[in-house]
């Protein structure tokens, strides 16, 4: 009976979102202020019902409900209990599920923290995300329903979540990820909110900045996990592929990543609204066109659910209606009149403006990527395949150009930069960033790598000119502390996320250039020196797990004589998926260098193949990830956003927001 | 009203894509797209892992690991696929007069007709995976028999080629491969040999 409590809850979730997406707008056009207002508590209410039916299937799987078809087909008795939470969205119609929550969570956010706001603006935003979260529940009660049944024939045994998201990073990897693609639903549900209402301003821009900021945030930290999993799980070294799904989640993140910058001019400058509420439409519509993608069967790839030709056309129908729709909108009611505001060619919104051609250039580069098999298919010009080659050809340079500029924007003022004495600081800094990349390869590697210079030039410039913008900000307060907490957070939150992102310029360059790798044949007691390491293998030992059992060698690292530290590399075969062989690597990990083996095949008389991978600077990747999700979060905290709340709401609400 | 008009250029561009998914989901109906066939799906990634039993000895089990350390091909054939009896003769010509290591995939086939054809008409193949339902080809991207993967010193799938070989299509894409992935091979060998104080011992 209990899955039907889900199922139930499902549908009444639905009714909600029905009465969400039709109230509070039909308040708006008759102009009643408690319609308007309902639009909180149904979101209130849609929230609780989904939160439900979550619930349930998550406590399915932790009983080994095998009636329950998805949990008999991704988990088993077997499995650990935090893998069976796991396998709640390891699946296709589970992962719909806690889509459809984290947007129900999402509307309830903005139902809570949207007191500033006008109340139709509140109205129509929530009616917005009603009718999202309508064709997602439709989607998964008609096409998906996670509750389905086996009967009467209930298997007795599951047959095993795959191996390959049998791993911790894999349990916080997908909510991260759809917290930022559902997040991109708020700053869409305020872009038609705006449209719709007519009122494009200023004030638009600063209640959809702080939700795009959070949203983007999530996404980095989604990508991040991800690029860090596959690092360590697929046993190869490999931290980024091109792959389709990789895009789909990389498209939203490269376009929500203009869309944040293209805020700002809008919100400080007002300049710049129809282009910014496109950027709203585009950030929202590439994550759905994601899922499409990721669920249709049009792409495959290692991480695609299974496909299902009816799924595909149902996202597409709803990807046509909401893309479609929202994109007519624009069409109609975009200002086509040019903003009265000027600014010259060296200027702040210039380099902003920068800054988006080239994100959406870059957005426009990895989905022609993406999809350019299909086209030529589709134009019966034959099959083709686009791989990394291409990818890295043209996003590199973009990312390049970009850079260069980027060093500028900090410094830069609106309208006109008053350039004399600034001209002397970047060049000093240019040159100064110029010298230390060219240099830093001669004490690094054997030979001279001018990718690797050049990789160091520009991160440098990134950090060198931050801190003379920041020095430049100093200059005229009392003190440098009493300088320091002058700034607000938002300068921070940029000062934090460009050096993430030089931080991550370093790691992919340096570890594309300096990685050395060796597949070897190792017998136990065989020593090889690789990198300035020595590794001796002491041959390997069975291993048992819960639901597998394996292999798992044991190889000492010294350095300079010392033994630094003793690797377990395992080879695991899963007792059910007929037996998968999974291969866990294991890292020495450290700020300048990762030492990373894995153990490849036994190639007989106790003889292993293993891989052994020196991979100087690649956390710096995950940690330029790390900190540009956080000046995201810090910029979103910005006291401005908390300060207009207050001047609007008055006494009353002050109150409210103290609890 | 110029102005406008651009405005609708999103909503255009939208509308094709939209349209091109449209397009490809109906061929993917009738079946004549199928994005796993895209010869990128595998190629310099490893071969797929599998666990299958080996046709010559149906209880015993192959693995990924039994392919790899050298330089290979893997041949997908059947005993239903007429171009594979036309093919057989020369995969027997490789294999004895040229010292190419062949494993074969036998592909949703019959194992007692499978081992009566190798009986007969000889066998080439070092080992022959046993792939009655077809998951590996499936993981391979197999569209139909006969199929040929050529794998790098690491397992690395390095080319695909569909239909049956011959001396033209070997001279064409194989053999120029095979000098290269052998260079590769040796440039792996020496680094080992050159890398400061480096050498194997034990």
């Amino acid at each position: 009976m209990i899955p039907e409590y889900g199922h139930f809850a499902l549908i009444l979730a639905l009714c909600l979102a029905i009465l969400q997406s039709v109230v509070p707008v039909w308040g708006v056009y008759k102009n009643d202020r408690y319609f308007m207002s309902l639009s909180r508590s149904l979101a209130l209410g849609q929230f609780v019902f989904v939160a439900i039916a979550f619930a349930v299937l998550t406590y399915l799987f932790l009983q080994d409900d095998f009636s329950v078809k998805v949990v008999a087909s991704h988990s088993n008795t077997l499995l650990p209990n935090i893998y069976k939470f796991s396998a709640v969205w390891g699946n296709h119609e589970g992962s719909l599920v806690l889509w459809i929550l984290i947007l129900a969570a999402w509307s309830l956010a903005v139902a809570i923290y949207s007191r500033e706001l006008p109340l139709d603006m509140v109205a129509r935003v929530l009616s917005v995300m009603g009718m999202i979260s309508i064709g997602f529940l439709l989607f998964s009660l008609l096409t998906s329903n996670p509750f389905e049944r086996h009967l009467p024939n209930t298997p007795l045994e599951g047959s095993d979540l795959n191996p390959l998201l049998q791993d911790p990073g894999l349990i916080v990897h997908p909510p991260m990820l759809y917290i930022g693609y559902v997040g991109f639903s708020v700053a869409f549900a305020f872009a038609v909110a705006a449209l719709s209402s007519g009122r494009l301003d200023a004030a638009w821009a600063r209640w959809s900045r702080p939700w795009t900021n959070v949203a983007w945030g999530f996404l980095t930290l989604g990508i991040a996990l991800g690029s860090w999993w596959a690092y360590y799980e697929l046993g190869w070294g490999g931290w980024w592929f091109w792959d389709p799904v990789e895009n789909a989640s990389f498209m939203p993140w490269l376009m929500g990543a203009g869309l944040v910058h293209s805020l700002a001019v809008t919100e400080k400058r007002g300049v710049f609204k129809s282009w910014t509420v496109l950027l709203a439409i585009f950030s929202f519509s590439l994550s759905l066109l994601g899922t499409f993608m990721v669920r249709s069967g049009v792409l495959t790839s290692v991480h695609s659910f299974a496909a299902d030709p009816e799924r595909g056309v149902f996202i597409l129908a709803f990807l046509a209606l909401v893309i479609g729709s929202s994109l007519t909108l624009y069409a109609f009611r975009a200002p086509t009149v040019a903003s009265r505001s000027h600014y010259s060619l060296w200027s702040r919104e210039m380099l902003l403006l920068i800054n988006n051609i080239v994100f959406l250039a870059a957005t426009l580069t990895v989905l022609f990527g993406t999809l350019f098999p299909l086209i030529m298919d589709a134009l019966n010009l034959g099959k083709y395949s686009v791989g990394p080659p291409y990818f890295n050809a043209v996003f590199v340079p973009l990312m390049a150009i970009m850079t260069v500029f980027m060093g500028f924007a900090p410094s830069a003022n609106w309208k006109k930069t008053r350039a004399d004495k600034l001209k002397m600081q970047l060049a000093v800094a240019a040159g100064a960033s110029v010298l230390v990349g060219l240099t830093l390869p001669f004490f690094y590697g054997a030979e001279y790598n001018i990718w690797a210079a050049l990789a160091v030039c520009f991160a440098s410039w990134l950090i060198m000119t931050l801190f003379l913008d920041m020095r430049n900000k100093l200059r005229n307060a009392q003190s440098i502390s009493a300088g320091l907490s002058r700034l607000s957070r938002s300068y921070y939150g940029m000062v934090i996320a460009h050096l993430g992102f030089a931080f991550t310029i370093i790691g992919v360059c340096l570890v594309s250039q300096y990685s050395v790798e060796r597949d070897l044949r190792m017998e136990p007691g065989d020593k090889v020196e690789l990198a300035g390491y020595s590794f001796q293998f002491d041959g390997s030992r069975a291993i048992q797990g819960p639901n597998y059992s394996g292999q798992e060698g044991v190889i000492q690292v010294h350095q300079a004589g010392e033994l630094i530290a003793v690797l377990y590399p395992q080879k695991r075969r899963y007792h059910a998926q007929q037996g998968q062989v999974m291969t866990e690597a294991a890292i020495d990990n450290g700020l300048m260098r990762d030492v990373y083996v894995a153990m490849g095949e036994p190639l007989g008389e106790e003889a292993w193949a293993i891989r052994l991978h020196y991979k100087p600077f690649v956390r710096w990747m995950w940690l330029g990830g790390l900190l540009i999700a956080f000046g995201s979060f810090l910029a979103a905290a910005d006291k401005r956003y908390r300060l207009a709340a207050k001047e609007k709401a008055g006494v009353k609400d002050t109150v409210a927001e103290a609890v | 009203m110029v102005q406008r008009f651009k405005l609708f250029l999103p909503l255009a561009i939208f509308a094709i894509v939209a349209g091109l998914f449209y397009v490809m989901m109906n061929r993917i109906d009738e079946g004549e797209y199928n994005p796993q066939t895209l010869p990128s799906a595998l190629i310099n990634k490893p071969f797929p892992s599998f666990a299958m039993p080996q046709l010559e000895q149906l209880d015993k089990t192959v693995i990924q690991a039994d392919l790899l350390g050298e330089i290979s091909i893997v041949n997908v054939w059947a005993t239903w696929c007429p171009s594979c009896h036309v093919e057989h003769s020369y995969l027997n010509y490789l294999a004895s007069e040229r010292n190419v290591v062949i494993y074969g995939v036998n592909y949703k086939d019959e194992s007692d007709a499978a081992q009566k054809w190798l009986q007969e008409k000889g066998n080439p193949y070092r080992l022959n995976i046993f792939d009655k339902d077809g998951k590996l080809g499936l993981d391979l991207g197999v569209t139909g028999a006969p199929e040929t993967y050529m794998l790098d010193h690491r397992g690395f799938v390095r080319l695909r080629y569909q239909g049956p070989l011959n001396e033209a299509v070997w001279q064409e894409k194989f053999q120029p491969l095979i000098e290269q992935l052998q260079q590769e091979q040796q440039a792996f060998l020496q680094s080992a040999v050159n890398w400061p104080q480096a050498g194997v011992q034990g």
